[in-house]
């Protein structure tokens, strides 16, 4: 119990330390870019509201959901093609390198202009970001399986989708989770940009009209929320990983003791 | 029924041709329980791999149960030394026994009932539940001998199961693998460095010499077929043949060039 309660305190203190920090530090501001805290707090609620939440955050979310699934998908059912395939690593390899290392945002407008500014282009746009994390770990991930696996499956007969959903994803889960984790936030970042340019709703598009109409407070009740929603998403990640990864944890644990 | 005639495995690369086998030629009958014995590095787990369709030769031909090998044959299973890298660690250990019955298709009643009775017939009836990684080194090679007999092969291929696992336990595996045997009536290919374990499991201890390997003698083990691991082992004849199959292979390394380790007395 008391241990609990310390892990609470040591996660929650230093955030709880900083927006008190914050507030004091802030408290009698006049600057009109940085308000108090306790004006944006003030805001807050009225700009948030439930019609808000209809308006901007869920089609923000919808489109998030959609890209990062396609991003997974893809990234996923190319990642085991690839990695199972040694001929087609060597070809691939170079060109794979060279589109990974594109900064994903600079791809934006090109996007824009081969495929207009609506919802299929904001989707597109956080795929082409969360895509390559998945991809390429998912190629390290196929093409690190155990040998000894490898000879049981094919002496026991384990073939087609039977060894690929029993074996090849399972064997590289625990690097395939690495990337869906990396994608998970490049998807966040890539969701707002797409809604920076030329957007009628979302949270990115909402942040930038605040900013626009100088309602500094409310920009910054934005910002918030996009934090916020980072630190959930990433909550239901973890709890996901645990569910995915608790054998490889299990094994890992086993393995340092000495079993 | 094994029929392994000229068998030759070479491993190429950059001008250097490794001679793992040189030319084996072996039959082991239905049902009988054979061991393969050799110097280190003789090229057991080849001759294994290649028996069980997981490499091709060089040349020469492996036949199972009458059909030439070119893949892994049906109704053939094998016991890897690695006990810890041959079981799924994300599937829990009925599971794993499982895993192989749903390739062949068989229905999920009939399957629950194959994995409880293997994981019974190992002493493991309340495992099924466990992973893997929660039990000890000789259970999980109980585990996998729970997968081979699940599977009902007629053969079975068994490469340095103990090799890992602390003496006692090994003693306690070496006598379920006699039970099982004599139970299931599979033919049996068990492949050892161990010269006691050879002598006290097989009914035919076959020898291979050193690498390029070709058979160096094939002993009949006439001891009686109740195994005991105090009497059999104490047992005078089971000393001699010991002492006999130590001395054919200290010769098969001796022959290698390398110093020979001196004998028993």
């Amino acid at each position: 119990m008391t241990r609990t309660l310390g892990r609470i305190a040591l996660v929650l203190g230093l955030p709880a330390i900083l927006l008190v920090t914050w507030w004091f530090a802030s408290a009698g501001s006049t600057s009109f870019y940085q308000p108090p805290l306790e004006t944006i707090v003030k805001v807050f609620p009225d700009t948030w509201t439930a019609a808000r939440f209809k308006s901007d955050v869920v089609p923000s979310l919808i489109r998030l959901f959609i890209g990062y699934g396609l991003a997974l998908v893809v990234g996923i059912g190319l990642g085991v093609l690839i990695g199972a395939n040694r001929r087609l690593r060597s070809l691939l390899e170079p060109i794979l390198e060279f589109l990974r290392a594109i900064p994903p945002p600079v791809l934006v407008p090109i996007l824009i202009l081969i495929a207009g500014i609506g919802n299929p282009t904001k989707v597109l746009v956080i795929v082409v970001g969360g895509v390559w994390p998945v991809l390429l770990n998912t190629v390290e991930g196929v093409r690190g399986v155990d040998d000894v696996l490898s000879d049981t499956c094919r002496s026991y007969k384990i073939h087609g989708w039977l060894r690929i959903r029993t074996f090849i994803l399972r064997a590289a889960s625990p690097q395939i989770v690495v990337g869906a984790r990396q994608a998970l936030s490049i998807c966040i970042i890539m969701m707002v940009i797409g809604e920076l340019l030329g957007a009628t709703d979302g949270l990115g598009y909402t942040v930038v009209e605040f900013q626009r109409g100088f309602q500094i407070p409310e920009m910054w009740s934005g910002v918030f929320v996009l934090g916020l929603l980072g630190v959930l998403l990433s909550l239901a990640f973890t709890l996901v990983e645990r569910r995915v990864l608790n054998w490889y944890h299990g094994a890992r644990a086993a393995e340092r003791s000495g079993h | 029924m094994l029929e392994i005639s000229s068998l030759r495995k070479t491993y190429g690369g950059q001008g250097r041709e490794v001679e793992a086998i040189g030319n084996i030629t072996l039959t082991v009958a239905d049902g009988q329980f054979a061991c393969v014995v050799g110097p280190s590095g003789c090229g057991k787990t080849t001759l294994l791999r290649c028996l069980g369709g997981l490499l091709t030769p060089t040349s020469g031909e492996v036949r199972v149960n009458g059909q030439v090998v070119t893949g892994p044959p049906d109704g053939l299973a094998i016991v890897f030394q690695e006990y810890g890298r041959s079981l799924f660690p994300w599937l829990r250990v009925g599971e794993n026994i499982e895993l192989p019955l749903k390739s062949k298709g068989l229905p999920r009643a009939e399957r629950q009932q194959i994995v409880t009775d293997s994981l019974k017939a190992v002493g493991l009836a309340d495992a099924g539940k466990a992973y893997p990684w929660q039990l000890s080194g000789g259970m999980q090679q109980r585990v996998a001998i729970a997968r081979a007999i699940a599977f009902q092969p007629k053969v079975m291929l068994m490469d340095e199961p103990f090799a890992a696992v602390d003496a006692q336990t090994r003693a306690d595996l070496e006598d379920l693998v006699r039970t099982v045997w004599k139970r299931f009536g599979m033919t049996m290919l068990f492949v050892t460095h161990d010269i006691d374990e050879a002598v006290y499991l097989g009914q035919r201890v076959v020898m291979l010499s050193s690498s390029p390997t070709h058979v160096m003698e094939n002993l009949d083990i006439d001891l009686p077929d109740d195994r005991d691991q105090l009497k059999t082992r104490s047992d005078a004849r089971f000393v001699e043949l010991r002492t006999h199959v130590y001395a054919r292979i200290q010769e098969a390394k001796g022959a290698n060039g390398q110093s020979p380790v001196p004998t028993a007395p």
